[in-house]
């Protein structure tokens, strides 16, 4: 065991795998803020939907949903990797084709968090929003997602987690995340226990941390 | 776009067998994996609720470091990592049947018995303790008490989180194709690689995975209504 592969490669690992600065367009966090902001942009429009008493806006949700979350994460990736250049017309890079992945796929469990949230802002709210002569949709935007959304926020630190561990997928097509330049340092060093031993501590400590936090944020939100 | 679909690639020819060999492969490697997790899962789940500070403590542990880590880095460390730290005869004795089978079975098991873990320990939590306090007021020992009460509630009551669990376990086993496990995600780049026919191996794949999942839900749904505690499970679901 020598750990001195860590300490002369720490720049790269972390600099370049984790945050995504140098050469390559990489990135574990370069890839998981936009994929979770904008997977929850789209999870609340697909969870909207899902809610929604009209039926062209919910079964095509619901299918959405149970599609997406019925097939693993590889196999979407894959997808979209021989799609995404097809629809393009060129070959992508693989940001955007890893990006648009996560994107998709997250938008589907969020949106389940999103019926959740929404679900869990008591009835009555809707009914007083309504005596005040409150619209549908302005119900929806000042009374009814503020509240839903406080409640949310446990369940999507949760997520962030789970995707912060998923980009690591990303490194099967080639994108140079924290896992993908663990790869290519063990290539060159071959000191594989040393090496995926302290990605895992660097994943473990961003996913701990973040966890106790969510769990910090639960009991907060249940004693209010 | 001129695309030429060609469906006879997924039963005739070379690649004609593939997808039923990954479709197997699968299978078995998270058969094996789902009993080493679930093992695992009972006996940390059991120890954190247990008496005892260290075996807590230890039990804690595992589930914490486990489950924060990406199954992808444990398939490399388990694959890559582990073997060389081995004892020579060790080593050799596993490269020669199949490391990878068994660091793929090794890293799901390990990793999923974390997560088991906790649907058993909130399975167990959630049963009132005036339920034992019932049981052992008539009687019974609280050995007794734990395997004729308290262990048929929580295991009905873990019905459905165990049962997303397993189809979590069924679909993360794709990720042992990084490793080189022929199983069926491996399979299906196999045909696209040899036959260029990438949109029918995706798609046949994709059905596969949702068809053994939609399987798998069903029979697990029909499992919970036939044991169902009539006026328990309704309030005692998953929140």
């Amino acid at each position: 065991m020598d750990f001195q592969v860590i300490v002369n490669n720490f720049a790269f690992l972390i600099a370049q795998g984790f945050f995504g600065i140098g050469t390559f367009t990489g990135g574990t966090l370069r890839l998981a803020l936009p994929a979770i902001i904008l997977g929850f942009l789209l999870g609340t429009l697909v969870g909207l939907a899902r809610l929604s008493r009209r039926r062209w806006l919910n079964l095509p949700a619901t299918i959405y949903v149970e599609f997406f979350r019925g097939v693993p994460l590889v196999m979407v990736i894959f997808w979209f990797w021989f799609i995404v250049p097809a629809l393009v017309g060129k070959s992508a890079p693989e940001y955007v084709v890893a990006l648009t992945a996560f994107v998709v796929f997250e938008a589907a469990y969020l949106a389940e968090i999103v019926r959740a949230g929404i679900q869990s802002v008591p009835r009555g709210q809707v009914e007083a929003a309504t005596a005040t002569g409150l619209t549908n949709s302005k119900t929806m935007r000042h009374v009814i997602l503020p509240q839903a959304l406080r409640n949310m926020i446990p369940a999507l630190v949760t997520q962030f987690i789970v995707l912060l561990k998923d980009t690591s997928l990303a490194s099967i097509i080639g994108y140079v995340d924290l896992t993908k330049a663990a790869q290519i340092v063990n290539n060159r060093e071959i000191r594989p226990f040393e090496l995926y031993l302290f990605i895992a501590l660097v994943y473990w400590l961003c996913s701990y941390s973040m966890s106790r936090y969510a769990r910090r944020l639960e009991s907060r939100l249940a004693s209010r | 776009m001129n695309y030429r679909f060609d469906w006879s690639v997924l039963w005739s020819g070379q690649s004609g067998g593939w997808l039923l060999q990954g479709l197997l492969t699968t299978l078995e490697i998270a058969t094996l994996g789902w009993l080493l997790a679930v093992a695992l899962g009972v006996l940390s789940g059991a120890l954190r609720t247990v008496p005892l500070a260290l075996l807590r403590w230890l039990a804690t542990g595992y589930v914490e470091f486990f489950r924060n880590v990406p199954l992808l880095v444990w398939m490399f460390f388990w694959y890559f990592g582990a073997p060389p730290m081995l004892p020579e005869i060790a080593r050799e004795w596993l490269f020669d049947h199949g490391a990878e089978f068994w660091a793929a079975v090794f890293a799901l098991g390990v990793y999923h018995g974390a997560r088991f873990s906790e649907v058993i320990r909130a399975g167990i939590q959630s049963i009132p303790k005036t339920q034992l306090e019932a049981a052992l007021s008539t009687g019974l020992t609280i050995v007794q008490a734990y395997r004729l009460i308290i262990l048929p509630i929580a295991l009905r009551l873990i019905i459905p989180p165990a049962t997303n669990e397993t189809l979590n376990l069924i679909k993360n086993s794709s990720v042992a194709l990084t490793i080189g496990v022929a199983e069926l995600t491996f399979q299906t780049r196999q045909i696209e690689t040899y036959t260029a026919k990438a949109f029918e191996a995706l798609a046949a794949g994709t059905v596969i995975y949702l068809m053994l999942c939609l399987t798998i839900a069903t029979l697990m749904a029909r499992i919970e209504r036939r044991v169902a505690i009539p006026g328990m499970i309704a309030q005692g679901g998953a929140p």
